[in-house]
């Protein structure tokens, strides 16, 4: 494992909506630039983990928590809302596009911070759809509107809207939950490419999907961590007997 | 095959049924209209719709009651539309539910169960008399405002709720405030929904005549209103005056004012649903 920076550090988070917990006591840190691939059943806190990270479970009313959460050294309360969010950006499960063109979908990030001018804003757009791989499908149609475009395209739009706000960590919450193989493929190529500028947390139900793009791995059952590892190393020689059954598929 | 014949006979019988029940709330509407147009549109003329009463109101126009309805129709817009949209973006996106609030969703329902006569009587006091405004359009307008800010809160919030919950996380996740969310992401596409509640609620604020009667409407006033502080005469109310209170007066003519007023309404509610129609066109999910 390569030593390196923590970007994100957990200590102690604990989640609850109402009174069910759903996160017991997680420390985990997650380093700069990496890929760290979440793993685990249904129910077992991987997207209240991604949506704690940017304070979006917040808008669930039932929602509070308890520990801390430091990015780059600083405690996350510290940080407002709209900056926290800038920085950690988010691909939802299915595709989530605003029911306008593909050009205003990636600019609507640029024009909320207040990036104003047509030819900045075009080239962001430009510059964003190409990191996501979908520049050469949609340079010709960037009036059409977004929700034409087939569910593979749609998120990599939602990477690109994301990217062109340029944040420092994209969170992926199952991104590739309604896609077929080959859309998968080239959303798992973008993230590959995406690596050298962007520290990346993938939650994902496909457990091949993790082996085969992220670089460390972690297991989460009912709300904790039960094991974080070389991704490798987790899926070859996992410690715990509730991985090994997981990961070969005994339950779950 | 005997069990899905009786299904069909079953459904067919249904279909007349609810077919009868949809033509008795139908039918009533129909016929007022066909009455009033078959007895009033022949007294319909240029100079019925541009001249001032004279004679007792039994000949000439009603121009001016026309311009005092339509200058309340602007009055009750300009108050209750900002008024009533903010309300709803308030109570739907930035409050969060507790006995304040709501006491004040209770309140807006209850508010629209009240007689107008009521909101007739609070306009009088309340601007007429307290906030000496006088029997004046700012009165006038100012009390239909209130009559119709129920109504207005209600549709805005239902059309504010509406919209799906993912496009305010989608702005959410990439930074937006709360205020750039409402503003590019959710207001956009409740717009027709709201437009839709207000004209309504001002069609319904253009026919209405008790909350008039105290605070706004004259008797007989030929002449045009020079400020906001002048009275002004009002289709509802010159059609009560004129069946009620005038002697011998031409059932045509009466007839005539009626149908100027529904055309009026219908005017209005024309306008609403071009203003849908062309907003419905950007809704694509």
């Amino acid at each position: 494992m390569v030593a390196n920076e923590a970007i994100i550090k957990t200590v102690n988070l604990n989640c609850y909506y109402g009174s069910y917990q759903a996160m017991k006591d997680m420390n985990i840190e997650i380093y700069r630039n990496e890929i760290l691939g979440i793993i685990g059943p249904a129910n077992s806190g991987k997207t209240t983990f991604l949506r704690a990270l940017n304070r979006l479970n917040r808008l669930n009313v039932s929602y509070s928590q308890k520990g801390s959460i430091f990015f780059e050294n600083q405690n996350i309360e510290n940080i407002s809302d709209s900056v926290l969010r800038k920085r950690i950006g988010i691909i939802f499960a299915l595709p989530q596009v605003l029911p306008v063109s593909i050009y205003d979908n990636v600019a609507y990030g640029p024009k909320v911070h207040g990036i104003t001018g047509k030819s900045k804003v075009s080239q962001i757009v430009e510059s964003a759809l190409q990191s996501a791989y979908l520049w050469d499908e949609v340079k010709d149609r960037l009036d059409m509107p977004a929700l034409r475009l087939s569910g593979g395209q749609q998120q990599r739009l939602c990477i690109a809207r994301t990217l062109a706000v340029e944040p420092e960590i994209i969170l992926y919450d199952e991104p590739c939950s309604g896609l077929d193989p080959i859309s998968t493929a080239k959303i798992e190529d973008a993230m590959q490419q995406l690596k050298e500028k962007y520290t990346q947390i993938l939650v994902t139900n496909n457990t091949k999907q993790a082996a085969r793009v992220s670089e460390r791995c972690g297991f989460f059952l009912m709300g904790e961590l039960i094991e974080i590892s070389d991704t490798n190393a987790l899926f070859t020689y996992p410690k715990d007997k509730r991985t090994d059954d997981y990961v070969t598929g005994r339950f779950g | 095959m005997n069990i899905s014949k009786a299904a069909g006979i079953r459904q067919k019988v249904a279909f007349v049924i609810l077919g009868c029940i949809a033509l008795v709330v139908v039918l009533p509407i129909i016929l007022t209209i066909i009455y009033i147009v078959k007895n009033g549109a022949g007294a319909i003329s240029w100079e019925f719709i541009t001249e001032a009463p004279r004679k007792g109101m039994k000949e000439g126009g009603i121009f001016p009651a026309i311009i005092g309805t339509i200058l309340l129709i602007i009055g009750t817009m300009l108050f209750s539309l900002p008024l009533g949209i903010l309300s709803a973006i308030y109570l739907v996106e930035y409050a969060r539910e507790n006995f304040f609030t709501r006491l004040i969703k209770l309140s807006v329902v209850n508010l629209s169960g009240i007689p107008s006569i009521i909101y007739g009587l609070f306009g009088f006091t309340m601007f007429v008399l307290f906030l000496r405004l006088g029997t004046s359009i700012l009165s006038g307008s100012l009390t239909l405002a209130i009559m119709s800010l129920p109504v207005i809160i209600t549709a805005s919030k239902e059309a504010l709720e509406s919209v799906p919950r993912s496009f305010r996380e989608i702005s959410f996740s990439l930074g937006a405030t709360k205020w750039q969310t409402v503003r590019y992401c959710v207001l956009p596409y409740s717009l027709p929904g709201i437009l839709t509640g207000t004209v309504l609620s001002l069609s319904r604020a253009a026919g209405e005549t008790a909350p008039i009667l105290f605070t706004v409407a004259a008797f007989y006033l030929p002449r045009l209103p020079h400020s906001v502080f002048d009275q002004v005469m009002a289709l509802p109310y010159h059609l009560y005056v004129i069946s009620t209170q005038v002697p011998n007066m031409p059932a045509k003519l009466k007839l005539a004012t009626a149908l100027v007023l529904i055309a009026l309404v219908f005017l209005m509610n024309l306008v609403s649903i071009v203003l849908r129609a062309h907003f419905r066109k950007r809704k694509q999910w």
